[in-house]
């Protein structure tokens, strides 16, 4: 398959089922509601060295968020329930509860919950407040620069985490390119984040490594200044390879955002240096969700 | 007609209780079979069908129409349906209701909602004291619901209140909230003496400052409190409670009762 001059390789992306949460940031105006949300998603790239996979999803204007004041939406996507759990909670202990003017509701419905202000409230040292509004209860811990209102749990609900694909292009700055102007198309989507830096990944990594102690390491068939040393899989028209990183709350979010993506790239195609796009998969022993990426495109 | 109607036929002498007519206990029974249910008429038993004349059939809708206050218990321990009340009700309405809803065209006696886990409340006219409040001898008072009163509300309104919330539209009586352990309530017109008395917990929203508070509570100043954003928004189908959002979520706080711990709060929406 070849479009505008790009191929599209005949592989999958190959992705695994995560547990995910959405919650809504707050504050007294966008600029602050981004400040939390930005900061509680900071060293969230990878479940493997962060814990979590997490990004802000979009920006919420007032008449959209509970209490009435700009917000942000954030998705967090971890390898257990548990995992997710004990993210969370670090995480908006850290970076939400600290932040000026911020509030926190949960922004996802399901039975299966996670606390939220469950536990927080203990900062409260005995003067939290309780108020059960509309069935759902909210907790108003005192803060110094007044209240910080925080719903009492959040719901997990099952996902996808680890949908990709490379771009492969004739140099670093045609691929860069390109991957910027595909997240800047699947930043407008519902239920996914690209949780990378920019949403793009520069050193995707492969399962092993010589050294017994890692358990990934640098991804070589990619890697063009070890073509003409490694098994690669890169013609001499390859200068650089850059890879989007999908996660979603359901396998229909990522495969959209996939063709998403891929569309904006192939739209620069050929004549921008784009030759070719890939995907990364572990044979298909590892993950339970398969994207090919002509599928995807037909 | 489609829901299940009891008119009064006569006035009372004495009180009765109208406990066993819930939409649940009338469940499946046949008008011949209601007609038979048992009241206590002060000391005596008597037939239904000898004070009321029934007429419709069982569904999980019960109309009373009655302009006697000596209708005790109406919707007691109710878990399910409608009664709706065309005319005044005595005390204990709704006293320990679950789940369904009461709605009362006129008056109420006493107790009201005393003891209410859950349901809905709506009473048209006044309410009597203790509006909310406990079972004597009880510990607790409403602890689930809403009420919501569009009249004005007796003495000790909320008493021992640990859950829920109270609307009232007009003005409360003295002693309001007192003994409160936690829960919601607001009253748009003037409330009494002492407001706030001896409550532990809880919120009190009022638009304008009380007769008095007792000397317990602390001016804590002016805040902008987030969660009356939520908590108003949840009234929005409750005019004129509703109209609270216009005046913003700045309010005058004070808290106590200092001799009870402290954590309750006063709002006054100005």
């Amino acid at each position: 398959m070849i479009i505008n001059g790009t191929e599209i390789e005949d592989t999958f992306a190959e992705a695994f089922g995560m547990s995910a949460t959405r919650v809504i940031i707050t504050a007294i105006n966008h600029r602050w509601a981004l400040i939390a949300g930005e900061t509680m998603t900071g060293f969230a790239t990878s479940v493997i060295g962060c814990g979590v996979e997490a990004d802000i999803e979009a920006e919420i204007a007032p008449d959209k968020t509970p209490d009435g004041r700009p917000g942000v939406s954030v998705l967090l996507f971890g390898m257990s329930g548990k995992a997710l759990a004990k993210q969370l909670e670090t995480r908006v202990g850290q970076c939400v509860l600290t932040c000026p003017t911020t509030a926190l509701f949960a922004g996802i419905d399901g039975e299966k919950r996670i606390p939220l202000g469950k536990n927080l409230r203990f900062f409260g040292d005995g003067h939290q407040i309780s108020k059960q509004i509309d069935g759902t209860r909210y907790w108003r811990i005192p803060v110094m620069d007044g209240e910080f209102l925080c719903e009492e749990s959040v719901a997990r609900i099952p996902a996808v985490g680890g949908g990709n694909f490379l771009v492969l292009a004739e140099t670093q700055q045609q691929a860069l390119s390109a991957c910027e102007r595909a997240i800047e198309a699947m930043r407008k989507l519902p239920n996914v984040i690209m949780p990378f830096p920019g949403g793009i990944v520069r050193s995707g990594s492969k399962v092993g490594s010589k050294y017994k102690a890692l358990m990934a390491s640098t991804n070589d068939a990619y890697c063009p200044t070890l073509r003409g040393l490694v098994d690669t899989r890169l013609g001499p028209d390859i200068g650089s390879v850059m890879e989007i990183v999908i996660n979603g709350l359901s396998d229909a979010d990522v495969k959209f955002a996939t063709r998403t993506g891929i569309s904006a790239v192939c739209e620069l195609g050929a004549a921008a240096g784009i030759r070719r796009i890939s995907a990364g998969n572990y044979g298909g022993k590892l993950g339970q969700y398969h994207f090919h990426l002509r599928e995807v495109m037909a | 007609m489609s829901a299940l109607t009891l008119k009064l036929k006569h006035s009372l002498s004495q009180r009765l209780d109208m406990s066993p007519f819930t939409p649940a206990h009338l469940a499946g029974k046949k008008v011949g079979e209601i007609a038979s249910i048992p009241l206590w008429l002060g000391n005596r038993r008597v037939d239904a069908a000898e004070l009321f004349a029934i007429d419709g059939k069982v569904t999980d809708q019960i109309v009373i129409q009655s302009e006697s206050d000596r209708l005790d218990g109406i919707g007691a321990g109710m878990t399910s349906g409608k009664i709706m009340i065309e005319g005044k009700a005595g005390a204990y309405l709704g006293c320990g209701m679950r789940d369904g809803t009461i709605q009362v065209s006129g008056n109420v006696g006493v107790a009201a909602g005393c003891a209410m886990q859950g349901g809905h409340l709506e009473i048209a006219g006044n309410a009597g004291d203790f509006l909310g409040g406990a079972i004597t001898g009880e510990r607790q008072g409403m602890r689930g619901g809403i009420i919501i009163l569009k009249g004005d509300a007796g003495d000790r309104a909320g008493d021992l209140m640990r859950r829920g919330t109270i609307l009232i539209g007009g003005n409360c009586g003295d002693y309001c909230v007192s003994r409160m352990v936690a829960g919601t309530m607001v009253v748009l017109g003037q409330c009494g003496e002492q407001a706030g008395m001896a409550m532990r917990r809880g919120t009190l929203i009022l638009t304008r400052p009380p007769v008095s508070m007792p000397a317990t509570f602390n001016d804590n100043g002016r805040h902008h409190l987030n969660f009356l954003t939520l908590l108003i928004q949840s009234f929005k189908d409750q005019p004129p409670f509703s109209n609270l959002a216009e005046r913003g979520n700045q309010v005058h706080r004070w808290l106590g009762d200092l001799s009870c711990g402290g954590q309750g709060e006063i709002l006054i929406c100005y």
